[in-house]
């Protein structure tokens, strides 16, 4: 509801202090930071009282992806990308098994409720430093086989270094490219069916530029670093998926379960009418209309993996290149290497993952709003 | 609507350009300071008589604590006026701690001294950022000049100051063994890698692991033996002066070596701290751990065993007569809030009765010469004996050879190495940092 | 789906369920007999073991290394919340009740600084806290937690102003109340589940928060997480201490969800924009 003009002249001004400390807190803050991420400011004089600082454009950038001593990087976005997968995948999953299984209100419901979300209250420096000790080497969860009279579980939970679905950084090109084809060709395809000309000739004429890089462009250009260099799914992540996933799972159960009761009831009870059984009415009617649940689920969940910062901090240790993420190394590159530009990069790099889910995301809400 | 979502965005675009335009002002106004030539401030000797609150940095938390307390306690014997805040932060060769003091420069607030590695550490971080006072006077007037030797002083100072009060010598290449364990077992102290190899078969026969390591630093402290143990002294010291290529055959044989080594070590390591891979030898789990002397200091004082009977050493395979050195000092940041008291700790460090009161405890010996050694027990009886006669070098991993920078990016050479364990290229990543950090000219 | 009187649970789901429940509590589980043990009595090979007799003392212990950044977390975070809620009240009324144009533009402006990973302003924000002499200081964490507050404090404010009727508005607007009067006597009494909702998101958010924590203070000033960390981030063998920290740092989070968790999962699902 609009008021008067008045009104509004108080609106404004209430919300200018707020207002004024946000544009310069996050947004004036984040142009720092990029503009950081163009300079040279941490060698030889980084810690200066007034450090010199050099523009050298994006230098920095190219060094990460491409640069020698910034193998940890790459890994570590690799990482990033793992964690993310499987902390999305394992909460949506877990959680909307447990928001099935509590839908019918089971004696107890409130009790279970309580236990499956306790964990979201909880601290990351809390739960890892718990899970730490589940997780070591020569204990905990290790020890469990030894209950059925076999021998110790003999996994470095939180240290391996072995490395599964390995690939070669020199192919990144190449596979991204052939990602992006197949995106412009479904685009392609969708134009065709819905009949839309523009839309065909650019998923045409992209999708074709893609795939002439993935196959002939690619091989003939130098290759991005001089050497083949591997990353892959680092098998110590797993033991932080798990604490993560335990973590968020009842944030998507409440999510989820939220959901189910809204669904009206007639819906069930016309599904039983037709013969169709829980797990049918399950699948194929409450989950297709909670849609819009799981989007949001995905984005919420995709970004707090981008904040696993504490829990890796905490159960793995910030040194421990095997579970690295983005934002630990954004921290050791910064405060212990002094490498402030590098570390705003990485800062930047993180920053536009979250943006590809949330930009999106606001407009999207902003337009269900008016 | 599409209006106002074009405003957003307009905004969301202009806003950044607004800052780094804003940023680049200011970084303008700081180079124009910044041309001209700063000249070191001394030390003053008189800052009035100290009192209120000092506070000490360090990373002395847990095992390495009582010693470091004793100081205090000593400190406050003569100052009782001062109220010591000791703020430690933990993790075991500071891998922390740094980090913390490094935010608490930057933001303008130095503790009142802090604890930091003698040598490059100090020199290439924070007295190349002109944020450390010259302690000459200070050295002169209490005439440390002639009780330190010239070669510790040598590396503490520049040509335009002295930057630190060493409290301690350490020696990183020390392996530790437990003698009763050797001789169940059949085998004794390695004199060489090639030694080791040899044993290291019939030990993990035995289900012994023939070498016990921890967390990532402890694997570059192992890096550092290995490389003196291959290379002898003299190639060493060459990695740092420039008169030995990292990409030379010799240096990639380090890295061959450490690979060969590595075979033979816990697979659990990176999840160890360093007391963890000690108590895994203590406990006749492993044979031998290559650890700096602060591991005399857990064994006799935390897990009261007896130098020379309980527990033994020898110096890491192949560097019999040559003591790699690291030192911990505390230095006099710019810009302290309570500088009397500031000037009145490192008086107590730099003293004979600090000196023998801090090392016993600690494990270490003494960066004096007249130092009283009765108080000392065997182990760092033999140790001072052997830094009065050795040949010296310094440590990699503890600051003393390198600067902070090439110490971080070799840290990250390590994990790639442990990664693909391609000598070859390690070597070559090395070679690249150490032109990239300033230790060899292109 | 209210209306379940029709189903019938079967037993499979409460063995489903059971199980789950078993697994969730297995942390809390390590975490007790971990922290109650006598540090001899610590093994690896008997981590799952109850401890042979409780033993209170490392809970003392962990007590007086916490104590200093138990403190400061309070401090912090009630301060914290207190003015976070504040700020966000007022704003959530205006953009609940007092739109005008362009009040959704700048809404989502705000909302925007809710989703950012905190390390895209960590290096500015540190320079801005140190050019205004609070860098180090609790101050400097509470004006972060403040500002960075103000998104999610707005949006639940103004998801639950949106509840309020209309009507109600207008009828006082024409007894003559103005935008004040409007908030102070009509709004603000009938705000106190939204403080609750608020006060309690934010008191676990801050409490918890560790990133700033670790770079923005100094050990004086370092909250609870911090303290935390370093208990068991350092050389601990002794894994008593870290286990009964975790408990000190985890009680007050887990005694506000105990006694208050509806209204803490309705702060969590405001978090999804849409309530």
């Amino acid at each position: 509801m609009v008021g008067s003009k008045k009104n509004t002249v108080y609106s404004m001004l209430v919300l200018l202090p707020s207002l004024i400390l946000l544009l310069i807190f996050v947004y004036g803050f984040i142009g720092n930071s990029f503009y950081v991420s163009l300079t040279d400011w941490g060698t030889g004089a980084a810690l200066r009282e007034n450090p010199l600082k050099n523009l050298i454009g994006l230098e920095n950038y190219r060094q990460l992806f491409t640069g020698a001593i910034h193998d940890r990087f790459r890994q570590d976005l690799v990482n990033a990308i793992f964690y993310s997968l499987f902390l999305v995948a394992g909460t949506l999953g877990l959680g909307l098994f447990l928001a099935i299984m509590l839908d019918k209100g089971p004696k107890g419901e409130n009790t279970l409720r309580t236990v499956f979300l306790f964990p979201m209250a909880l601290s990351f420096v809390v739960t890892g430093t718990i899970w730490r000790w589940i997780f070591s080497p020569k204990g905990g969860v290790n020890l469990i086989p030894t209950w059925f009279g076999k021998e110790r579980g003999e996994f470095l939970w939180l240290s391996s270094r072995e490395q599964v679905a390995v690939f070669n950084w020199q192919n990144v090109p190449q596979i991204v490219a052939l990602i992006l084809f197949i995106i412009f060709a479904l685009l392609l395809y969708g134009g065709w069916k819905k009949g839309r000309q523009t839309q065909i000739i650019w998923g045409a004429v992209l999708s074709g530029l893609m795939l002439f890089y993935a196959l002939v462009l690619h091989n003939l250009l130098p290759p991005i670093i001089p050497y083949e260099e591997f990353h892959g799914f680092s098998l110590a992540t797993i033991g932080i998926i798990i604490a993560a996933v335990w973590q968020y799972s009842g944030y998507t159960m409440a999510l989820y379960l939220a959901g189910l009761r809204g669904l009206p009831v007639a819906m069930y009870e016309s599904a039983k009418m037709d013969g169709a059984s829980d797990i049918t009415y399950y699948l194929k009617i409450a989950i297709p209309n909670m849609w819009p649940i799981t989007l949001s689920a995905i984005i919420i969940i995709s970004h707090i993996s981008l904040k696993l910062f504490a829990l890796i901090f905490s159960m793995a240790g910030a040194d421990n290149a095997s579970t690295g993420h983005p934002s630990v190394l954004m921290y050791l590159i910064t405060f212990r290497a002094n490498n402030f530009a590098v570390g705003a990069a990485i800062s930047v790099i993180l920053f536009l993952m979250a943006a590809l889910f949330i930009i999106p995301y606001l407009i999207q809400s902003y337009r269900a709003r008016r | 609507m599409k209006k106002g979502l074009t405003l957003l965005i307009t905004l969301l675009l202009l806003l950044p350009m607004v800052s780094v335009w804003a940023g680049g002002q200011q970084e303008g106004a700081a180079e124009a300071e910044e041309t001209e030539a700063v000249v070191a401030p001394e030390v003053e000797l008189d800052y009035g008589k100290p009192s209120g609150d000092l506070e000490i940095f360090s990373w002395w938390a847990g095992d390495e604590a009582p010693a470091l307390n004793a100081l205090i306690d000593l400190y406050n014997d003569d100052y009782p006026q001062v109220e010591v805040i000791n703020a430690t932060v933990t993790g075991g060769s500071g891998v922390n701690a740094k980090a913390v003091l490094k935010t608490r420069m930057l933001g303008g607030d130095p503790p009142d001294s802090f604890q930091v590695h003698a040598g490059q550490e100090l020199i290439g971080t924070w007295v190349a950022a002109e944020r450390m006072l010259d302690l000459t006077p200070l050295f002169e007037s209490e005439g440390w000049l002639d009780v330190i030797p010239e070669d510790l002083i040598n590396l503490i100072g520049t040509e335009n100051g002295i930057w630190s009060v060493p409290v301690n010598v350490h020696r990183s290449n020390v392996m530790w063994y437990i003698p009763e364990n050797l001789e169940e077992w059949g085998v004794e102290a390695p004199q060489s890698w090639d030694d080791f190899l040899e044993i290291a078969d019939d030990l993990e026969a035995e289900g012994v692991v023939p070498l016990s390591l921890a967390t990532n630093w402890t694997v570059n402290h192992l890096w550092e033996s290995v490389a003196l143990g291959v290379l002898g002294a003299d190639k060493y010291d060459g990695l740092w002066n420039g008169e030995l290529s990292w990409t030379s055959d010799e240096a990639v044989e380090v890295w061959a070596t450490l690979d060969e080594i590595l075979e033979y070590t816990n697979d659990d390591f990176s999840s160890l701290s360093w007391q963890q891979a000690t108590d895994l030898v203590v406990d006749g789990d492993a044979a031998f751990n290559i650890m700096g002397d602060w591991a005399a200091g857990y064994m006799s004082t935390t897990l009261n065993l007896e130098p020379g009977n309980d527990y033994m050493w020898a110096a890491s395979p192949g560097t019999e007569g040559v003591f790699m050195f690291l030192a911990d000092s505390f230095g006099f940041p710019k810009g302290v809030k309570n500088p009397a008291a500031t000037l009145s700790w490192l008086k107590t460090c730099g003293s004979l009765e600090g000196q023998d009161t801090f090392n016993p405890l600690k494990g270490s010996i003494s960066a004096r010469t007249d130092s009283d050694l009765s108080k000392y027990n065997d182990y760092s009886r033999s140790a001072a004996e052997d830094f009065a006669d050795n040949r010296i070098v310094g440590s990699l991993a503890h600051g003393v050879t390198a600067n902070e920078g090439f110490m971080n990016d070799f840290a990250t050479v390590m994990e790639m190495f442990l990664n693909n364990r391609n000598p070859e290229q390690a070597a070559n990543a090395a070679q690249a940092i150490a032109i990239q950090n300033g230790i060899v000219s292109r | 789906m209210s209306q379940n009187t029709l189903r019938r649970v079967s037993p499979i789901v409460y063995v489903m369920l059971l199980a789950a429940m078993v697994i969730f509590l297995v942390p809390i589980y390590m975490a007790i007999i971990t922290a109650l043990k006598n540090p001899a009595e610590i093994r690896l090979a008997t981590a799952w073991h109850l401890p042979s007799y409780p033993y209170w003392q490392s809970f003392v212990e962990a007590y007086n290394m916490l104590l200093p950044s138990l403190r400061n977390s309070l401090i912090l975070t009630i301060t914290g919340t207190v003015l976070s809620s504040l700020v966000g009240s007022i704003n959530g009324f205006v953009f609940s009740k007092n739109r005008f144009r362009g009040s959704e533009i700048v809404f989502t402006l705000f909302l925007f600084g809710m989703f950012i990973p905190y390390q895209i302003i960590l290096i500015p924000l540190f320079q801005l806290l140190r050019a205004i002499g609070i860098y180090g200081s609790l101050y400097g964490l509470i004006l972060a937690h403040v500002v960075y507050g103000i998104p999610i404090t707005t949006l639940i404010f103004r998801n639950f102003y949106d509840q309020i009727p209309n009507s109600l508005v207008e009828s006082a607007r024409l007894d003559g109340a103005g935008f004040f009067g409007l908030y102070g006597r009509l709004f603000l009494p009938l705000s106190v589940p939204g403080f609750v909702v608020v006060g309690i998101w934010q008191f676990t958010q801050i409490w918890n928060e560790f990133l700033w924590g670790v770079t923005l203070t100094k050990q004086s000033s370092q909250p609870v997480t911090v303290g935390l960390a370093q208990l068991a981030g350092g050389q601990a063998v002794n894994w008593n201490l870290p286990m009964a920290g975790s408990f000190l740092a985890g009680f007050p989070v887990l005694l506000i969800y105990i006694f208050f968790g509806r209204y803490f999962i309705r702060g969590l699902l405001a978090g999804s924009v849409k309530e």
